[in-house]
């Protein structure tokens, strides 16, 4: 098959995904997508940084939860409406990046994986400290907030399918910009630093610009998934964990592949959701992910999507 | 005035000694073989958690059984390495830092399953000593005394034993020493084992001043990240003293600022260091 | 292009296990739904509290359920329920589909107040009573939820009382130093204490948060000696109350009164020895605390007497409950109250018999706030124990409020020295 078709395929598949609780009508499906819609918002933006630019963002949360405090203050204090209030949460992650990045962004390796995880730790210290954004105790909605979107039943489907317009959007502009100039000075950058430079490529700039792209988007999802939750603590916007779980999917399906962060998203998420509700291995999933993990580190590094562009090149044209 | 002052040096250089043992592991690891061992925390609580058995289970103080731990340390180590580290050990350092970091899902999995998170404390009453109005207990002087004990014991191992030497080398170029004869293999293995075994022996002490869960371990690995950037990579030095800063800043500046803002002036001088002066306050240039 | 076509439909087929099942019978049972924290940080109040409510549905199944009268006859009660993870990520997913796939009739909350409020908002889309057996919080009971009953008496009136302890033994004893650990729960305790303590006329010395995951307490304590107060007040949970509770006994600290939230409660307390020695805390309930059938008088009092739920707890998990435990069951015990008075499942009906409960039980008086905080709790409070020592082991007595108390208070703390 010819290049340049991923989006030909995964743009009909996720509005597929996207169709299916509202055509089928059930809301189990809808709260189950939601999850996997984040999930592959947050890994295809994550890849921009940590797969285009060879970055490791270890710390990548803190992003998402800057756009979610930012986003949540603003409609609470305002009454400000989701959509106006998540482009601000979004750009004000992108921003934070963009400053930040001029800093860290000229450590390398683990000296750049180490020090996310200390901005994303000093951010959620920070966070517990101002009472003006609710502190430790965090920020909770009114019920009667959801009055404005015609009730919460409305307003958490009209979350969900801002999510998916953030979702889509993600997945786009991850493939965009993946096949841009752009796109390409990130990969000179990440086979070789110096090398790039030497070339002419701006690395400097690259970089910043690549890592504020890569915090817009969970910036956003933050927002719709602290609306929807009503509530916004340090503990659960800046979780280490889950920015841990981010590079998890995204080394899942493929580093660097935009199917790749796609099908990781959603492999994780089934997977999860599989172990925590089965009754044989729920009280073990923590351990059995653990093991998963391992195993696909060792014996898989290129991923679900790499594996099958290894064994296919016909297919190499629609998986990238 | 002064009293209170002093106190809080006293106490913050004992923390601080254990702080720096609970890093050297991570800073060996990291030193030796370019890994950073996300599992470090994880190896911690079990440390922890075997002060507790020892104490509860056989009646053996803490101070003792350690020697046991730190040996049982080397070999469940090694056997990570084995496991984990041994296949991806020249990947780049995304493999090595997942690899870890499913060590740790495991350890903690496993543990959450069977201790649960419920906290624990051993109560080990060794008296206390007092200086200068200052009350230091017993078990924190020997928690300190004992860390000064096993970063001496690393410094002889590393400077002056084959196997201590043969890590030197394989740290500063694997391929020359595999060439000069050294089995890199095993002399990584043992440098992950020799960095888990600190790493637990840090937890039993840890146990016997502080109660603990099985999730305990990730506040040290956080600080340890923090004190192997204060004091450099590599060496065993820096960080006993990148423990020793740590301790006196968290001691004394509690004197001074609102508490809970420790953490965050923590985390900021990792972010700050690591952009000034990404080889350690005390590296060379 | 088979080989993509496969791969089409694996994904695809990735989706299958997030359908609902098909299909559902007749009413069998109650259905009951709810999430609890396996694993995380709140995986040890959690489990507990498990406990507690699993005995009590053991113990209504083993007599043929609740009877309902809408029916005519007794239907037992199910539980479904999953991990939360203590994490917000999926507690609306799991509560939608306890709703949506299980079926649940009825629905308990997660442990802790945020997930809790993360939860309401599905309770209340779906018009489903919700008890919230392990939320103290009150900022949640003003959001507008009209669906969501506190077991616990909320954060507001936890530390209250060591005041009014205070005045009562030493009305002298006016400097309070008021500490506590930088969490939602703490912090809105210590709050509503500091407001309390002011009012009262006390003198509060020091009002100073610490992080959460401190375990050196030295200099914190150093500054705290510095204010001289006579009495030290907050914490927060179990592991920095503990370490705390240690190291002012290694420091020899000399007050009056040391009143810390949750720890002193937990039976683990006791494995510090002799620092635990004349600590005391509130509770919201406690196994000595006498709340006798006889002074409810016969109408208001429902359920087990305090020695028949402990000695079944006792039989079935080896050891006498702490509170988790007891809100467990009485989450349990109050719903299937509000059950046997409606006479329905219906959840409005249900919901009207909540209101209109005000019932005594082994676990204290409860009654639900109907006005601007609907559902918080307003019948129970708090009890406040102290650890004694008698015959060299160290026990919880209760010492407040007097009407229940087992022991007198041992005043002043620095006796212990």
């Amino acid at each position: 098959m010819e290049r340049g078709k991923t989006l030909f395929w995964l743009i009909p598949f996720l509005v597929f995904i996207v169709a299916l609780p509202p055509v089928t009508g059930s809301v189990t499906l809808r709260e189950g997508i939601f999850l996997i819609l984040m999930y592959v918002t947050l890994a295809s933006s994550l890849n921009v940084i940590m797969g285009y630019t060879g970055y490791v963002s270890f710390g990548h949360i803190v992003f998402y939860g800057i756009g979610g405090y930012i986003s949540f203050y603003l409609m609470l204090r305002d009454g400000m409406h989701l959509i106006p209030a998540m482009i601000l949460g979004g750009i004000g992650a992108a921003l934070a990046a963009f400053a930040l990045g001029e800093a860290v962004l000229r450590l390398r390796g683990a000296f750049f994986a180490i020090a996310t995880i200390g901005v994303n730790e000093a951010v959620k210290a920070l966070v517990n400290n101002l009472n003006f954004i609710g502190g430790a105790e965090g920020l909770f909605f009114n019920f009667s907030v959801y009055k404005a979107y015609g009730g919460a039943a409305r307003a958490i489907w009209f979350s969900y399918y801002t999510m998916a317009a953030v979702t889509l959007i993600t997945v786009v502009a991850s493939y965009l910009i993946k096949m841009s100039k752009f796109g390409l000075g990130l990969r000179a950058i990440r086979e070789d630093e110096d090398a790039a430079i030497i070339l002419g490529v701006n690395a400097k700039r690259y970089k910043s610009l690549a890592y504020a792209a890569s915090a817009f988007f969970p910036g956003m999802a933050g927002a719709v998934f602290f609306f929807k939750a009503g509530n916004i603590e340090p503990h659960d916007a800046f979780h280490l964990i889950k920015s841990i779980e981010m590079i998890f999917m995204v080394m899942l399906g493929g580093y660097g592949n935009v199917a790749g962060a796609f099908t990781g998203a959603l492999v994780y998420e089934r997977l999860k959701g599989f172990l925590l509700v089965n009754p044989l291995f729920k009280n073990l999933h923590m351990a059995i992910s653990g093991v998963v993990l391992l195993l696909i580190v060792l014996f898989m590094p290129q991923g679900i999507i790499g594996f099958i562009r290894e064994k296919s090149k016909k297919l190499r044209g629609v998986l990238e | 005035m002064l009293a209170t002052w002093l106190g809080a040096v006293l106490n913050g250089t004992l923390l601080g000694l254990l702080y720096g043992l609970a890093a050297i592991g991570l800073n060996l690891i990291w030193g030796v073989m370019n890994v950073i061992n996300l599992s470090h925390g994880a190896f911690i609580a079990l440390g922890m958690f075997a002060a507790y058995f020892m104490v509860h289970s056989f009646h053996l103080s803490p101070f003792i059984g350690v020697f046991a731990v730190l040996v049982m340390g080397v070999f469940l180590g090694m056997a990570t390495y084995f496991v984990s580290l041994h296949r991806i050990i020249s990947a780049p350092e995304l493999s090595t830092l997942l690899a870890t970091y499913s060590v740790s899902l495991v350890i903690i999995g496993l543990g959450t399953f069977i201790f649960t998170t419920n906290p624990r404390a051993i109560d080990v009453r060794m008296g206390a000593l007092s200086i200068g109005g200052t009350v230091l207990p017993m078990t924190r002087v020997l928690t300190g005394l004992f860390s000064v004990g096993f970063i001496l014991w690393l410094y002889y191992f590393l400077y002056r034993t084959w196997s201590g030497k043969a890590i030197r080398a394989v740290s500063m170029n694997r391929d020359a020493a595999e060439l000069m004869g050294i089995n890199t293999t095993i002399t990584l293995a043992l440098a992950f084992g020799i960095g888990v075994a600190l790493a637990m022996t840090a937890g039993v002490l840890a146990a016997t001043i502080f109660p603990f869960t099985i999730l305990s371990g990730g506040g040290y690995e956080l600080k340890s990240f923090v004190i192997c950037v204060l004091g450099g990579l590599g060496s065993p030095l820096g960080a006993m003293i990148g423990g020793l800063i740590l301790g006196l800043i968290e001691n004394l500046i509690t004197l001074q600022i609102p508490t809970s803002y420790v953490p965050f002036l923590e985390f900021a001088i990792l972010v700050f260091i690591l952009v000034v002066r990404p080889t350690g306050l005390l590296a060379r240039r | 292009m088979k080989k993509f076509g496969a791969l089409l439909v694996g994904l695809a087929f990735l989706l299958v296990g997030l359908m609902p099942s098909a299909g559902f019978s007749a009413k069998k049972g109650i259905v009951i739904g709810f999430t609890m924290s396996q694993t995380g940080k709140f995986n040890s109040e959690s489990k507990e509290q498990f406990q507690g409510l699993k005995l009590w549905a053991e113990q209504v199944n083993a007599k043929g359920g609740i009877y309902v009268k809408a029916i005519g006859k007794r239907l037992p009660v199910v539980f479904k329920y999953y991990d939360d993870e203590s994490s917000k990520d999926r507690v609306q997913q799991l509560y939608v589909r306890l709703i949506n796939s299980d079926k649940a009739d009825f629905l308990i909350s997660p442990y802790s107040s945020g997930l809790t409020a993360s939860a309401a908002i599905i309770a209340e889309q779906y018009g489903k009573v919700m008890m919230a057996a392990g939320a103290a919080s009150d900022s949640i009971f003003n959001k507008g939820y009209t669906h969501v009953f506190q077991i616990y008496t909320p954060a507001s009136r936890y530390l209250t009382d060591a005041m009014d302890i205070l005045s009562k033994v030493d009305p002298k004893a006016k400097k309070i130093a008021i500490v506590y650990e930088n969490s939602k729960f703490a912090k809105a305790v210590c709050t509503s204490a500091k407001e309390y303590a002011e009012e009262k006329g006390f003198n509060v010395v020091l009002f100073e948060a610490y992080d959460s995951g401190t375990t050196d307490f030295t200099s914190f304590i150093s500054k705290i000696k510095a204010t001289n107060p006579d009495a030290i007040i907050g914490g927060g949970h179990f592991a920095d109350g503990e370490t705390f509770a240690k190291q002012l006994f290694e420091q020899r600290v000399k007050v009056k009164l040391v009143s810390l939230l949750v720890a002193p409660a937990v039976p683990e307390f006791a494995e510090l020895g002799k620092a635990a020695l004349y600590v005391t805390g509130p509770s919201q309930w406690e196994p000595l605390a006498r709340f006798r059938k006889e002074a409810a008088g016969s109408k208001g009092w429902y359920g087990p007497s305090s020695q028949e739920f402990i000695k079944a707890y006792k039989k079935a998990y080896g050891y006498v409950p702490g509170y988790h435990g007891a809100g467990g069951y009485v989450a349990g015990l109050v719903l299937q109250k509000a059950i046997e008075d409606a006479g329905s499942i219906k959840a409005d009906l249900v919901k009207r018999a909540l209101e209109r409960m005000a019932i005594t039980t082994f676990y204290g008086r409860i009654k639900f706030d109907t006005g601007k905080y609907y559902g918080r709790q307003i019948g129970h409070s708090m009890v406040y124990l102290q650890w004694q020592e008698k015959g060299g082991k160290m026990v919880k007595e209760v010492v407040w409020p007097l009407e229940a108390k087992s022991a007198d208070l041992v005043y002043p703390f620095s006796k212990k020295y």
